[in-house]
């Protein structure tokens, strides 16, 4: 079994180691520090948080301003309230002036839970990924999501990091190498490959063993970068595997899944499949019941699995 | 050093003129853009950059500089004028305004020596402008920040937003200034979706509010003073102006907010601005 922590509790935390090291990182909030764990740095640095309010739009404008002035500004919301509140901001303010703000989007996904539709953000990943500029990662557990938060800290340039609300399976370790805009293979596999990233990615080891238990070997492959995307990872995969299904916790249309769709087009046309959300909205429920309901647990990925590995022959 | 580079008022007077005539060549030359509300900025733009602000043309990037952020980003010739006169890049440039490959792009383009923001879609600059006024306070750098909105611009949500920071925040480092031409693409600003009582609602949102003549450089550079002696709350400078300013055809006519003129409009402009053919 896996430990688990949620990826927002160590982002929090390294938003204070950060805050040790680097005294150019300030960091701003919706008014939802304490849901964001954007607290712990607040209590630690006072003079660089600054709660601006149920004010999307001019908080992301507040932070274009900091990084005008040589600060490293972090600002935290929900990842629907980020992305969807604010997407002229950061189209012209952020993007196109190529600003160096960080924007960090918790309770993404559908495991928000009983809060419903509303503030399940299964929109942000397309929403992002499409803007010119912009870098958008997504850590698999509490372990990425601490190398993540310090790597886009280092780069210069807006970035996107999307984050969770529940514990999620820690299925990295401190040790693994960690580099924006390459992918990690967490499991090898000749039959077919999985590809996901956040919380879909243990569920695609998961999915992984139940395959193995029927003699297929699926490779595991974390994308944790969404943009840019690696494509020579999903290139390699699509020749030496000829099948792909991709997992994530956000809508089918213009996600994960379309990013490599995208890509093998391009490249090397395989069969895909996609476990993702259906043109849907979610609603309340508890996190995992919300995950099997629509169709984002293990086993859908192992049916997926198998129709992918069918189109194949 | 400010005092030293400012002119007398009828050498500022002159100044805006020639400013009108190359901000009406360069729209010609393009075939399009934004006259009507970059005209009414003229003496404010001047009054900034000729007496007011500090700042050093050869050095954009010079960390004591104060900022300038122009909001109202369709007001580009205006801006791309006053930086082309005071010296950060060629005025010869100017006739490239809109064309490809040119920095001059049509909307307002931090890719120009002296711009700090590129701007054009519209309630967006404000917030970037109090953004870089609390990085100021946090850093203990001493500039001031201003910032100019059109009037029909405020009727975005966002400017509301930053218009509530900069109060709380007590940011008396920012001076925003209203470019109060009233006349917005589709028509008059009180028709459209009315502002008024505009000194109150900016009074009881917590900034300190002026009104001038925004054609008077006079009264522009005396606010200018007065925001330097308020302390705790930001300010907040109404300038009325006239759309068009010093075009007869033009002037409150909202059919000149996006078009250029043609050649032969050119000439009539030029000469109601008291040039000779």
């Amino acid at each position: 079994m896996w430990e688990m922590k949620p990826t927002r509790d160590a982002f929090g935390e390294t938003l204070v180691e950060l805050g040790r090291t680097n005294r150019k990182v300030v960091v701003l909030s919706g008014d939802l520090e304490d849901s964001t764990r954007a607290e712990f740095f607040k209590k630690e640095f006072p003079d660089r948080f600054f709660n601006l309010g149920i004010a999307e739009q001019d908080m992301l404008g507040t932070c274009v301003g900091l990084s005008l002035d040589g600060l490293i500004p972090f600002a935290c919301s929900f990842a629907v309230f980020l992305t969807d509140r604010t997407y002229g901001v950061l189209r012209i303010s952020i993007c196109y002036n190529k600003r160096n703000v960080k924007l960090v989007g918790t309770h993404a996904g559908l495991t928000v839970g009983e809060d419903g539709a509303t503030a399940q953000s299964l929109e942000d990943i397309a929403i992002m990924r499409v803007l010119p500029n912009m870098t958008v990662v997504c850590p698999v557990d509490a372990v990425e999501t601490r190398k993540a938060t310090l790597k886009i800290a280092e780069i210069c340039g807006p970035v996107y990091l999307r984050l969770g609300r529940p514990p999620y399976p820690i299925i990295t370790k401190d040790s693994d190498r960690f580099e924006l805009g390459k992918a990690n293979v967490l499991r090898e596999g000749r039959d077919l490959t999985i590809i996901g990233c956040g919380l879909m990615v243990s569920e695609s080891l998961r999915a992984a063993d139940a395959l193995a238990q029927e003699g297929i070997q699926a490779r595991v492959v974390n994308m944790h970068t969404v943009k840019p995307l690696d494509e020579e990872a999903i290139v390699r995969a699509a020749a030496e595997t000829r099948a792909v299904v991709t997992a994530e916790e956000h809508q089918m249309n213009g996600g994960l899944g379309g990013a490599v769709a995208e890509v093998l087009a391009r490249t090397y046309p395989v069969p895909q499949e996609f476990v993702a959300v259906r043109d849907t909205f979610g609603e309340s429920g508890a996190p995992d019941a919300l995950l099997k309901k629509y169709c984002l647990k293990d086993v859908d990925i192992v049916n997926a699995a198998r129709k992918a590995l069918e189109r194949k022959r | 050093m400010t005092e030293e580079r400012c002119l007398d008022t009828d050498a500022l007077r002159e100044k805006a003129r020639q400013y009108r005539r190359e901000i009406l060549e360069m729209i010609t030359e393009a075939g399009s853009g934004h006259p009507g509300g970059s005209l009414s900025a003229v003496e404010i733009l001047i009054s900034l950059y000729e007496c007011k602000m500090r700042h050093r043309p050869e050095d954009p990037a010079w960390p004591m500089r104060d900022r300038f952020i122009m909001s109202k980003g369709h007001a580009s010739p205006a801006l791309y004028v006053t930086l082309a006169n005071c010296g950060y890049f060629p005025k010869a440039e100017l006739a490239t305004f809109r064309k490809l490959g040119s920095r001059l792009q049509g909307h307002v383009y931090a890719g120009v020596p002296g711009v700090e923001l590129s701007t054009g879609s519209l309630g967006q600059g404000f917030s970037v402008a109090n953004g870089m006024a609390l990085g100021a306070k946090l850093r203990g750098a001493d500039f001031n920040v201003y910032c100019l909105l059109g009037d029909g611009e405020t009727q975005e949500g966002q400017v509301w937003e930053a218009a509530m920071m900069a109060a709380h925040h007590r940011l008396d480092n920012v001076c925003a200034v209203l470019d109060s031409n009233g006349v917005q693409e589709n028509g008059p600003v009180a028709a459209i979706k009315g502002l008024e009582p505009l000194d109150e609602k900016w009074r009881s949102f917590g900034w300190h509010v002026m009104e001038v003549d925004g054609h008077s450089f006079e009264e522009i550079l005396e606010a200018f003073d007065e925001f330097d002696t308020v302390e705790g709350k930001p300010t907040f400078v109404i300038a009325h102006t006239v759309k068009g300013k010093g075009v007869s055809f033009m002037e409150g006519q909202a059919a000149w907010h996006g078009k250029a003129p043609n050649r032969e409009q050119l000439r009539q402009a030029l000469s109601d601005l008291g040039f000779e053919a």
